[in-house]
């Protein structure tokens, strides 16, 4: 088990990521309240991004819609507690079949029609969209006035049912993170990878060369879709509050594809590096734009570090960075 | 419900949707001929809006008065963005031109916001409240004056793209890029100039569109969306296919409105979107790629 993980990557790389991990362990004891509370949207973001570089990054298939996923997740996890009692950890698993089965509906009939590229990136905003409207018209969700969950008891941490301080939810996030990018890694190595791969750089020919590109796309878009439902129960549960206009929003696909996009996509660590530098980024343009008091000097800023981003690293950073720590995979 | 309100609610209606059919021909236009997909498009709406704002409520002109300059404005401006920034992607994949406009973009909207802040404006007009009256048709005489301007502008661009040496050129390069170069054209000019043609296009339908509804820098999003609504039912390059797809979504915007709710009018869009790009992903007129 182990050593299929290990086998392949540079010793230094291991060394690296086993610092960072222990890093990430002990964090939480050394800096402040306020610090993981960032760090936990450091991680989540991650782990989003993660989960869309696996359909997009690996089986090259564009969405522009992974909000509806997260939505999904949000909403069973959330109206499985609140309604019924249930645990996240059960609504988790639920949200993500229910993902899975609209991941389904949307890459069956995207790829059945042949709908590609921009054309099934648009198909993808329009069913997020729709969903966003219908859950706002729902009344058994709170339709547009929102769905609230407990308030949860900072002081004592309630795991089962995900209650408790900021420090607890840092290492469920964590755990999450650590899980996507270990399945990234085991995938990518595996036969599926190489067809998402394959079908990624040329469909045709993988076509051609007999894979069902159907049914791998099938099962991308699907397990894409599944866990970013689980991303989104945990967001139920960390903000206690549940509006289609936010979480619904086209705003937050877009948010969640900025990581991977920056950090590079189809690698395996771009999507931390792009959540690391986006957050770092939005803090610090947060404390520096209030001093003034303008609206939006922050969204202009962050707007012109992509035009930046994109016009000196279009392939992203991650590449360039393990260039720069001598990081490249001997093959 | 009566039979008078629903066919005044269905004639204002299609004449807000030729508004919308010229915004959306900038979007159609410019991926016609570059394959760019302008994710800005919503925002250089809401600039456009902004625009004739000023010019109107500064110079204290009419919006339709204000409209030749707004898109002269945004000729320019589009011009120079495509020259000096979006050139240099057309090669790059669709995510990395995606993540360029939308950097553009959040540099609009939010321009706009630090500027004029996030309150709704609107331009009052002497015009507002008079309408011409068909026997039980009554059609309010600014949506009259914005739909007519409107088509007109589609006219004018239509005869441009027809009958100029310009506007044939650029119906070259999108035909054959490569063989255009080899007789000689300048490409690089030509995008830039159907950049500027296409947000001319969104600076005269912004202009006309103040006299119909308030501006807020957050309308941008529903106008990028609405734009790609558009332009997939009409059909992504097809001139003639905006316009008649603004009018289907003006319509239907109408019509759900009233016999729905009228929270409810977009998710009709979008299912129209949808069942488009499933069945007929081409556009009403379109050809087949």
């Amino acid at each position: 088990m182990i050593t299929e993980l290990t086998h392949g990557v540079p010793r230094r790389a291991l060394v690296l990521l086993a610092l960072l991990l222990v890093a990430l362990l002990v964090a939480p004891g050394l800096v402040g309240d306020y610090m993981v509370s960032i760090l936990v949207i450091l991680l989540f973001q991650a782990y989003l991004g993660m989960s869309w570089n696996l359909m997009m990054g690996f089986a090259g298939q564009f969405s522009l819609g992974h909000a509806l996923f997260i939505g999904l997740g949000a909403y069973t996890g959330g109206v499985l507690f609140v309604e019924y009692a249930i645990s996240p950890w059960i609504g988790m698993a639920i949200g993500a079949v229910v993902a899975a089965a609209a991941g389904a509906v949307i890459g069956t009939l995207g790829f059945r029609f042949g709908v590609k590229g921009v054309y099934f990136a648009l198909l993808t905003i329009a069913f997020a969209e729709f969903t966003r409207i219908l859950f706002d018209h729902w009344e058994f969700v709170g339709s547009s006035s929102g769905l609230y969950l407990p308030v949860a008891n900072r002081d004592s941490s309630d795991l089962w049912n995900l209650r408790g301080s900021a420090t607890m939810f840092y290492y469920v996030a964590l755990g999450m993170s650590v899980a996507c990018f270990l399945l990234s890694h085991v995938l990518l190595r595996r036969r599926v990878g190489y067809y998402w791969q394959a079908i990624r750089e040329d469909q045709d020919a993988a076509e051609t060369l007999g894979i069902d590109t159907f049914r791998y796309r099938m099962a991308a878009v699907m397990l894409s879709a599944a866990l970013t439902a689980v991303g989104g129960t945990f967001y139920a549960f960390y903000y206690n509050n549940l509006y289609p206009e936010t979480i619904f929003s086209m705003h937050r696909s877009i948010e969640l594809m900025l990581g991977p996009i920056i950090g590079g996509i189809g690698t395996l660590f771009g999507p931390v590096l792009g959540a690391a530098v986006l957050t770092a980024l939005g803090e610090t343009l947060t404390h520096m734009a209030e001093g003034s008091r303008l609206d939006g000097v922050k969204q202009i800023a962050y707007g012109v570090c992509l035009l930046l981003i994109v016009g000196l690293r279009p392939h992203g950073l991650w590449p360039w960075l393990r260039r720069l720590l001598g990081l490249e995979a001997k093959s | 419900m009566s039979f008078e309100l629903i066919l005044n609610i269905v004639a204002a209606g299609l004449l807000t949707g030729l508004v919308y059919g010229l915004m959306a021909l900038g979007l159609s236009a410019i991926f016609g001929v570059m394959r760019v997909v302008n994710f800005a498009h919503g925002d250089m709406m809401v600039v456009a809006m902004y625009g004739a704002y000023v010019i109107s409520t500064g110079a204290g002109l009419t919006p339709v008065q204000a409209l030749p300059f707004v898109a002269l404005v945004m000729f320019v401006f589009g011009f120079l963005l495509q020259r000096f920034l979006i050139n240099r992607f057309l090669q790059a994949t669709e995510h990395v031109q995606f993540l360029l406009l939308l950097g553009v973009a959040m540099i609009l909207t939010n321009g706009s916001l630090m500027l004029f802040g996030p309150d709704a404006r609107n331009i009052q007009l002497d015009a507002s409240f008079e309408s011409y009256s068909f026997g039980p048709l009554l059609l309010d005489k600014v949506r009259v004056m914005a739909a007519g301007l409107a088509g007109l502008s589609a006219a004018s661009l239509w005869a441009f793209f027809r009958y100029t040496t310009t506007g044939k050129a650029i119906r070259a390069c999108a035909d054959n890029q490569l063989g255009a170069q080899v007789v000689g054209l300048n490409i690089n000019r030509l995008y830039a100039i159907t950049f500027g043609v296409g947000t001319a296009c969104v600076g005269a339908a912004g202009s006309l569109l103040l006299m119909l509804v308030d501006v807020h820098p957050h309308l941008s999003t529903d106008f990028t969306l609405l734009g790609f609504i558009i332009v997939i039912l009409g059909g992504l390059g097809s001139l003639g296919g905006a316009l008649l797809g603004g009018v289907v979504v003006g319509l239907s915007e109408a019509l759900s409105g009233i016999l729905l709710a009228p929270s409810l009018k977009s998710m009709f869009s979008f299912g129209l979107l949808i069942l488009v790009l499933l069945v007929r992903p081409q556009g009403l007129l379109g050809k087949r790629a």
